[in-house]
């Protein structure tokens, strides 16, 4: 969303903006298709999970829904996939910045190259790559089969906590890249000469001009990466062994079991924490006026 | 203005869209199959042989098909539960009586499954039998160093981590109850609470909770003992002659599935004629050898040709091994949502 809004406000942010404007103004019903979509794929089962989360088995308004958030079994599961998303989102942090810095700063040709190395595994389906770090990790998986020819000790992560921060860092790095290094290379590349030029040295130039300026990208990185993370009951579940149960899994059960009001009452619940990083996002975009689409 | 017009329209449109790809229904049946669990070719022989598209989908669990059904939106020909579930569906009216002179075939079956099929579907009105089996455990010769003939072994510390657990309800509950020696069809809050704590207790030595997934993990030799169903045996010991699949001592659970027609179906006639094709002893025998579950085809298990299958201890049991086992039956809606509480708590150790 913010790679979208920052290219096309990019895009409009020429001079005599008087005559572009207008030009942006007419071809507005362009939107339509997608204002159609979002209405029919988002916004009425939205509205959906709402009223289900909202009422009982009787469809008078209750509050009892969310409140079984409260049950140790879910409160449990919610307090995990925290725990394993916000550690996947800073590793992910930790493993895409430093890269995302490299690709910058790489002198090679055509830097669509390195973008296409970072997108090229999500060319197959995740459920597939998933499957495939399953048979890696395995007892007798892959990784054991090579460690053993090597006489080295196997290694047993599969159906713990720690397969599954594999499963999560792995799946949604390029959504923390991405962000990041589209930032970075709008940075003006005058601004950090001119930061060196009056006598900052080069963590001072990191830390006073290039990080405050790609915060932005940073934002939405983390929250591509740990909205995903906290609702997945998909890696949870193959590299979990569905020994480890995530509130993903808890919903996702409920669902399964055809209780739809508690499914969507939790569901409820979860989106808190998603409205919680869409405000932050939000907060860093403030460029977002000129790209209005409603 | 110009806005709401042009949203009309496509309003419009897409509702005439929707319009258009509900039309032609008279030539298809909607089959709804647990996942793998036909022979591939039979759909397509029978879209040649009648001219009836098979538009085929598959399903993991009785509980998740039973929730798509209940809830409506999609509308199936065919599906194939079990057991328990025929017996909710019937109570719940979500079946439509079966036309019976449109399925002349069904005197392929075995009058003895049809008889236990009675306990579900009293009269026979509703079903058809499919396949059936036991559930039982499948071990890695080995990776054990005894003959396995208990449920003990799979809540035995000895194989920790070398467990595969069935990720299903009923079966996880009906094997613990069985091992308790209790009826598995127990709705005694109390037998339950302590077939609650003997999986809890048996959580940390289970390696994964699976149900398709455990035939490919048997073979890889990923585990030492998994709970299973007995069509996966034969499956397994073929690719890997090292498994052995046993029926614990105590008992267990034998199922049957069976053809329904939901109430809401497109086309019955369509579905009957589906339902007769299965039960055409050809046809069976083409399933029973692909997908190695047992079938109640007396005319399918006369043509085949292996006297190793079709004498086959796993396949078809002995009566002695039959008369310790006990179907499910469907146990009422409060103590279901019991079952799935109490096991929600078992997995959220």
């Amino acid at each position: 969303m913010n790679i979208k809004n920052t290219l096309t406000h990019a895009a409009e942010k020429k001079p005599d903006s008087g005559v572009q404007f207008s030009r942006v103004n007419k071809v507005k019903w362009l939107s339509f298709p997608y204002i159609l979509w979002s209405a029919g794929f988002i916004l009425i089962p939205l509205v959906l999970v709402l009223y289900y989360g909202l009422t009982d088995n009787n469809n008078s308004f209750t509050l009892s829904n969310i409140a079984l958030i409260t049950d140790p079994i879910n409160l449990k599961a919610l307090l995990l996939a925290l725990e394993l998303s916000i550690v996947s989102t800073v590793i992910c942090l930790i493993l895409a910045y430093p890269l995302a810095m490299i690709m910058n700063n790489s002198k090679m040709q055509s830097n669509s190259f390195t973008v296409l190395i970072i997108i090229l595994p999500m060319w197959m389906n995740f459920l597939l790559r998933t499957i495939a770090w399953q048979n890696i990790l395995e007892k007798t998986g892959i990784l054991n089969t090579v460690l053993k020819f090597f006489h080295l000790p196997t290694l047993n992560i599969i159906n713990t906590p720690a397969a599954i921060i594999l499963g999560m860092v792995y799946n949604f790095l390029p959504f923390m890249v991405l962000p990041i290094y589209n930032v970075l290379i709008k940075i003006d590349k005058d601004v950090i000469a001119a930061a060196r030029d009056l006598g900052a040295n080069g963590t001072q130039t990191f830390l006073k001009i290039i990080l405050p300026l790609s915060l932005p990208g940073v934002i939405s990185g983390i929250t591509m990466v740990f909205v995903p993370s906290l609702t997945t009951f998909v890696i949870s579940t193959i590299l979990g062994g569905s020994k480890i149960v995530l509130i993903g899994n808890v919903i996702e059960q409920q669902f399964r079991l055809g209780n739809w009001h508690t499914g969507s009452g939790l569901s409820l619940v979860l989106m808190i924490f998603i409205l919680i990083s869409m405000a932050l996002i939000s907060k860093y975009d403030k460029e977002s006026e000129g790209g209005n689409l409603w | 203005m110009k806005k709401v017009i042009i949203s009309c329209l496509l309003l419009v449109f897409a509702f005439a869209l929707t319009g258009c790809a509900q039309k032609d229904s008279e030539k298809k049946v909607y089959v709804y199959n647990w996942g793998e669990y036909i022979d591939p070719d039979v759909l397509d022989s029978f879209e040649e042989e009648t001219g009836i598209k098979v538009v085929y989908e598959e399903f993991e669990m009785n509980e998740d098909m039973y929730a798509k059904i209940k809830a409506g939106a999609v509308q199936y020909d065919v599906v194939c539960p079990s057991d328990y579930m025929i017996q909710k569906m019937i109570e719940e009216g979500l079946l439509a009586e079966i036309d019976f002179s449109n399925v002349p075939n069904i005197s392929n079956i075995d009058p003895a499954y049809l008889k236990s099929a009675e306990n579900f579907d009293p009269g026979n009105k509703y079903s058809v039998p499919y396949c059936w089996g036991t559930v039982g455990i499948l071990y890695n010769k080995t990776m054990v160093d005894e003959p396995i003939d208990s449920w003990g072994a799979i809540f035995d510390e000895k194989y920790s981590g070398n467990i595969l657990m069935m990720d299903s309800v009923r079966d996880a509950f009906g094997i613990a109850l069985t091992y308790l020696g209790y009826d598995l069809n127990s709705t005694d809050e109390g037998q339950l609470e302590e077939a609650k704590q003997l999986l809890q207790k048996q959580y940390p030595l289970v390696q994964a909770y699976v149900v398709d997934q455990v035939r490919d993990k048997m073979i890889g030799g990923e585990a030492a003992l998994g709970v299973i169903y007995s069509g996966e045996a034969i499956y397994t010991q073929r690719e890997n002659s090292d498994l052995e699949y046993v029926v614990p001592k105590e008992g267990s659970n034998v199922w049957i599935d069976g053809w329904v027609i939901p109430k809401n179906a497109r086309s019955k006639e369509n579905a009957e004629a589906f339902i007769n094709y299965m039960c055409r002893a050809d046809i069976a025998l083409k399933n029973f050898e692909f997908i190695t579950y047992s079938t109640p085809n007396a005319a399918a298990r006369e043509m085949i040709t292996d006297p190793d299958i079709k004498d086959s201890p796993v396949a078809f049991p002995d009566q002695s091994v039959l008369d310790r086992c006990t179907t499910y039956r469907y146990l009422g809606a409060e103590v279901e949502a019991m079952f799935n509480d109490k096991w929600n708590q078992v997995k959220s150790e």
